[in-house]
């Protein structure tokens, strides 16, 4: 049998880094069009809309670390558990046996960290199961364990 | 339609060899296109033809109809005229035949080139002249098959037979087949698929239909006249089981194509079901009647009703873009509309042993087996202008089928297109088998109940806040691994979920429900037409709920053998003491998981 874990896992709390990183950059984008909107055809709406959408953004990236810490995941005997979100909770259990496969992809940010996304697919689209901000080795890791714990538990579709 | 090639009528096209489609298929295919590109060119050339006649054949008669002379070199507006006048003739002809004969060396080499086997193990196709393609699709994998009977393929006596298998477009097509051999084989995939033996099969079959041939014989050999899968073949001489070929070749021609009208006017006369293969008891069938009324009640009516009202202000107020933009979609409404009622024509739901056949049509006919374990989920619904009526309607989610929203797929999913709450009760009875009794009494409640009773939880009172019409209808039940959500004031709704499928379960609390100390539950299946949510219930019990199912599911996934039905039955029957269970098998009441037949090969998953 597989070693279970009974504790909640989190994900690297230089995750952190790569969520501020995005938000950073969706902010700027967002934040200089609106400037260019204002400055070049002056419209003075655009920089009320730059500014609300700058508050937003840091609003949301001082809260960056609780959410971060909110990710967490859970080795069960038969089933994953995940659950992430401080204002929209969601609880996830998926069983071993439901895997159609496991996917780690790593983002340009991420990558310099030495972090990895673990995505967890089964037959339904809706299952959404993502593990962000694993250190690469243990998602190498954590995938082969999730591998093996699906082969001993395979179910059909 | 030129003769196949085979040494002797075959019979059995599940016996491991490669086989060929219907030497019709090609045409069946592709040529109807080129037929209908014939005939458009024919038709509008029908007219010059006439005036070419006279050139070519009288060139100094007066032209009528008072055209201005022969034309000339306009090639580019009449391209016809242009050969003739240019006494090209001969080489547009010689151009033609090459065309004609290129399409049918075209039709023959793919038709050649397209063979197919059923092997124990998986259904093989191999197609394509210049790029090859070998497809095979585990039996195990099935999701369901499917016998489609277009009008035109009927006229020739064939069939288009799809095996469906989880995957986006990775279903296996056989198109065409001879009718009686589709549903043959149909029969014989399903109980290759289901684990059975062959030979228990076999002299099942033989004894049922009183064929005492081969049923001291161990493996059915293709030559052997009794079929040992289909109940209904045995009926037919087996010489006439290849369509479009009657074997007899010393009967004079008239005679033979005389017995081809009649047996193609038997087919086509015959009921869509074939009454051997289910119990009549088990059939659920449409009065039209109730079909018309409900799509004239169901949701699209309003549509129209918007739509006329919106062409008839446009119309009326001189807008005439309105017209443009509006009459488009109200074709394609009506279209909808009549297409539901033509496809539901002679609808009939039927279990059978290896599988819920659900089948329609009155002249392009189809049906569909999904045999056990394959349905994901099922909702039963009724919307507000069904109530008075008492109509419901139930749609299921499959693997693999529901993933386009085209009206195929949407068809396939909808299993009951308008019944009553009994049709319910008898559709749920098939399509969930194992569960029926259990579930059986939650059904009434669960339709139209409201309130606690009826074994369904109820709802806090503060759920009303979030769902104010429909916070009493919410509630949740659960019976022998199957998962009950009830839902839905405007449209109500009962939603079914074999736990032994449910991928994922999920819990999610947003702010709103947080304040007031809810929560929502959703069941993660294969995509499809439904989605089973709870909406609202109390937080406590909404975490209660997600460990039960979350634990129950994997139980019940651990211990379902639905990936070989028939496996277990087979090896129970065989006397099989031999059986051999598995290490740690549920401690449950239902049959243990690893029970393979005596010599297959043990492919299903060790747990």
């Amino acid at each position: 049998m597989h070693e279970v874990d009974a504790d909640w896992r989190r994900v690297s709390p230089k995750y952190v880094v790569v969520e501020v990183v995005g938000s950073l950059i969706g902010m700027a984008v967002f934040v200089g069009v609106g400037l260019v909107v204002y400055f070049l055809f002056d419209q003075q709406w655009a920089l009320w809309v730059a500014i609300a959408i700058a508050v937003a953004s840091i609003i949301g990236i001082a809260l960056e670390p609780r959410r971060v810490r909110s990710i967490q995941y859970r080795l069960r005997e038969d089933d994953l558990l995940f659950r992430r979100g401080i204002m929209f909770q969601r609880q996830v259990a998926v069983p071993y046996g439901r895997m159609q496969l496991v996917d780690i992809t790593r983002g340009p940010v991420a990558r310099a960290l030495g972090l990895a996304d673990l995505k967890f697919v089964t037959a339904a689209a809706a299952t959404a199961v993502t593990v962000p901000g694993l250190p690469m080795e243990e998602a190498d890791r954590l995938r082969d364990e999730l591998v093996a714990l699906a082969e001993t538990r395979r179910a059909g579709l | 339609m030129s003769a196949p090639t085979r040494p002797a009528p075959v019979t059995n096209l599940a016996d491991g060899e490669w086989h060929r489609l219907h030497p019709a298929s090609p045409l069946l295919r592709g040529g109807l296109v080129f037929l209908a590109v014939l005939g458009f060119i024919i038709a509008n050339l029908r007219e010059r033809a006439i005036d070419l006649f006279l050139v070519i054949f009288a060139p100094d008669a007066e032209r009528f109809g008072g055209r201005g002379g022969p034309t000339g070199d306009d090639w580019a507006n009449d391209p016809v005229g242009a050969i003739v006048t240019n006494g090209l003739v001969g080489w547009a002809l010689v151009a033609l035949l090459v065309v004609v004969i290129a399409v049918i060396v075209g039709f023959w080499l793919s038709w050649r080139m397209h063979t197919f086997r059923v092997t124990p193990e998986a259904v093989e196709v191999k197609s394509g002249i210049l790029f090859r393609s070998h497809r095979s699709a585990r039996l195990d994998r099935i999701q369901g098959i499917n016998v489609n009977r277009p009008l035109f393929a009927r006229l020739f006596g064939t069939a288009k037979l799809e095996v469906s298998v989880a995957g986006q477009s990775a279903n296996v097509q056989l198109s065409y087949l001879g009718s009686t051999l589709a549903d043959g084989l149909r029969a014989d995939v399903l109980r290759l698929a289901s684990g059975a033996r062959a030979e228990r099969a076999a002299t099942q079959a033989a004894a049922a239909t009183g064929v005492a041939l081969g049923a001291t014989s161990a493996d059915p050999s293709p030559a052997q006249p009794a079929e040992p899968g289909p109940a209904a073949a045995p009926a037919q001489p087996a010489a006439s089981a290849d369509s479009g070929r009657p074997a007899a070749a010393g009967v004079p021609l008239t005679a033979r194509a005389g017995g081809l009208v009649t047996h193609r006017v038997d087919e086509f006369l015959a009921p869509e079901l074939d009454p051997d293969l289910a119990p009549p008891e088990s059939v659920v069938h449409l009065p039209l009647g109730r079909m018309i009324g409900s799509t004239v009640l169901g949701g699209s009516t309003i549509w129209a009703i918007v739509l006329v009202a919106i062409i008839v202000a446009g119309v009326t107020s001189g807008q005439l873009w309105v017209l443009f933009s509006f009459v488009p979609a109200a074709i394609g409404l009506v279209s909808y509309m009549w297409s539901r009622i033509t496809k539901s024509l002679r609808y009939s739901i039927a279990g059978t042993p290896d599988g819920v056949r659900i089948g329609h049509g009155l002249l392009s006919t189809g049906n569909q087996t999904i045999p056990p374990g394959r349905i994901h989920a099922i909702e039963a619904t009724q919307w507000v202008f069904w109530r008075p009526f008492g109509w419901w309607s139930v749609r299921i989610n499959v693997a693999g089928q529901s993933v386009s929203a085209s009206n195929e797929a949407a068809q396939r999913t909808l299993v009951l297109p308008v019944g009553t709450i009994a049709d319910v009760h008898r559709v749920l009875g098939l399509l969930l088998p194992d569960a029926a009794t259990e579930v059986e009494p939650f059904v009434v409640a669960g339709l139209t109940g409201r309130g606690d009773g009826g074994g369904f939880s109820s709802t806090p009172r503060r759920a009303a806040w979030l769902h104010p019409f429909s916070w009493r209808r919410i509630g949740w039940a659960a019976a022998s691994g199957v998962a009950i959500i009830r839902s839905g004031a405007l449209v109500r709704s009962l939603t079914l979920v074999p736990l032994a499928r449910m991928q994922s379960v999920a819990v999610s609390v947003g702010p709103i429900d947080r304040a007031l100390d809810l929560a929502g539950i959703r069941l993660h299946t294969v995509t499809g037409p439904v989605s089973a949510v709870l909406p609202v219930v109390d937080r406590g019990e909404a975490m209660r709920l997600f460990e039960r199912l979350s634990e129950e599911a994997v139980e019940r996934a651990a211990s379902d053998t639905t990936h070989h039905w028939g496996a277990a039955q087979a090896a129970q029957a065989a006397q099989a003491p031999a059986a051999h269970e598995a290490a740690h098998g549920e401690p449950n009441d239902e049959p243990p998981t690893d029970v393979t037949p005596t010599d297959e090969p043990s492919e299903g998953p060790v747990r």
